[in-house]
């Protein structure tokens, strides 16, 4: 089989997962399109070590730490999501705006949505 | 290279190789819907068509057993841990006209730069590159067995600690309020959260 196949097939995946995470608004939309560049990292990696013949299989054995690294991350990764929809209601990155820098107004300190600041804090 | 691109032609492909492009078109079209859908729950379920995709696409490779662990874990149970955060966010059954935020076309822009120059760059690397994929498996349970054995203990064993943490780490984050003093807060943070509770 030619090596570029499933190489390219890996940088399409991997741009897609790209194009997911950067414009998804949701934060668990945003985590699928983490795992699908995750998936397209270990498709390289036993691609390559099929390739290579490694008598260690390391590709392998990577792609192995890989997918249980995968699935502490979408455990923990959930938990924090779940925690920021509890405290916030919402679960849309872009509305998490509370540490962001906006030019105007330097002096308005006070979050858009008071409320749920106090409950997160009590809940912290 | 001249010899290894006179034994394989590029248009006498194997069959291997027309499964394995087969079942990456379709592997792609399920990820670029994943991430295009504004139906939040189909979307998981084109991440299912995606990962199994890739599992398919193990197997084409003779990595059988990452192929099943790839079926175990992300079909069995991340695609199931995110349907069920999708759940418990009150995700929006049916579409969603806002999810993709703002930055669409910016993000658009950069994936499809990336993608041109990484593809680019791989095929002009790997042109004359080819897999032999004959003889025994390379992934067979066996192998990967005796290997991560083997060689790979310390790292496996590492890994065991990490999940152990964030095992521990998710039930930590996803308790709530836990032996919160009942004096700190304010007194209208008590009412405020009674219509909290029975919301979740």
């Amino acid at each position: 089989m030619h090596l570029a196949y499933p190489a390219v097939l890996a940088v399409l995946l991997f741009c897609t997962g790209l194009y997911g995470v950067l414009a998804r608004r949701n934060a668990i939309l945003m985590l699928m399109s983490v795992e699908l560049m995750l998936n397209a990292v270990n498709l390289n990696l036993v691609a390559f070590d099929v390739w290579l013949r490694d008598t260690l299989h390391a590709g392998q054995a990577l792609t192995l730490f890989t997918i249980a690294v995968a699935a502490a991350e979408i455990g923990i990764g959930l938990a924090i999501v779940l925690l920021v929809h509890r405290n916030r209601g919402t679960a849309d990155i872009d509305r998490l705006r509370d540490l962001a820098e906006t030019p105007g107004d330097a002096d308005a300190a006070v979050p858009p949505q008071p409320q749920p600041d106090t409950k997160a804090e009590a809940t912290a | 290279m001249t010899l290894a691109a006179a034994s394989h032609g590029f248009l006498t492909p194997s069959g291997v190789e027309i499964a394995f492009v087969l079942v990456g078109i379709v592997t792609f079209g399920a990820a670029l819907i994943t991430v295009t859908t504004r139906q939040l729950v189909h979307a998981a379920l084109w991440l299912v068509v995606a990962l199994g995709g890739i599992a398919v696409e193990y197997l084409l490779l003779t990595a059988e057993f990452i192929a099943w662990v790839q079926v175990l874990i992300y079909v069995g149970s991340v695609v199931v841990l995110l349907l069920f955060g999708l759940m418990l966010t009150k995700a929006p059954i049916g579409r969603s006209p806002d999810a993709d935020s703002g930055n669409r076309r910016a993000a658009l822009a950069v994936a499809v730069a990336s993608a041109a120059a990484l593809v680019w760059v791989v095929v002009d690397a790997f042109r004359a590159t080819w897999i032999t994929l004959g003889g025994a498996a390379q992934g067979s349970t066996e192998a990967s067995g005796r290997t991560l054995f083997q060689y790979w203990v310390l790292p496996f064993e590492a890994l065991s600690v990490l999940l152990l943490a964030a095992l521990v780490g998710a039930i930590v984050l996803s308790r709530r309020n836990p032996e919160a003093p009942p004096a700190a807060p304010a007194p209208g943070a008590a009412t405020a959260r009674a219509p909290r509770e029975e919301q979740r």
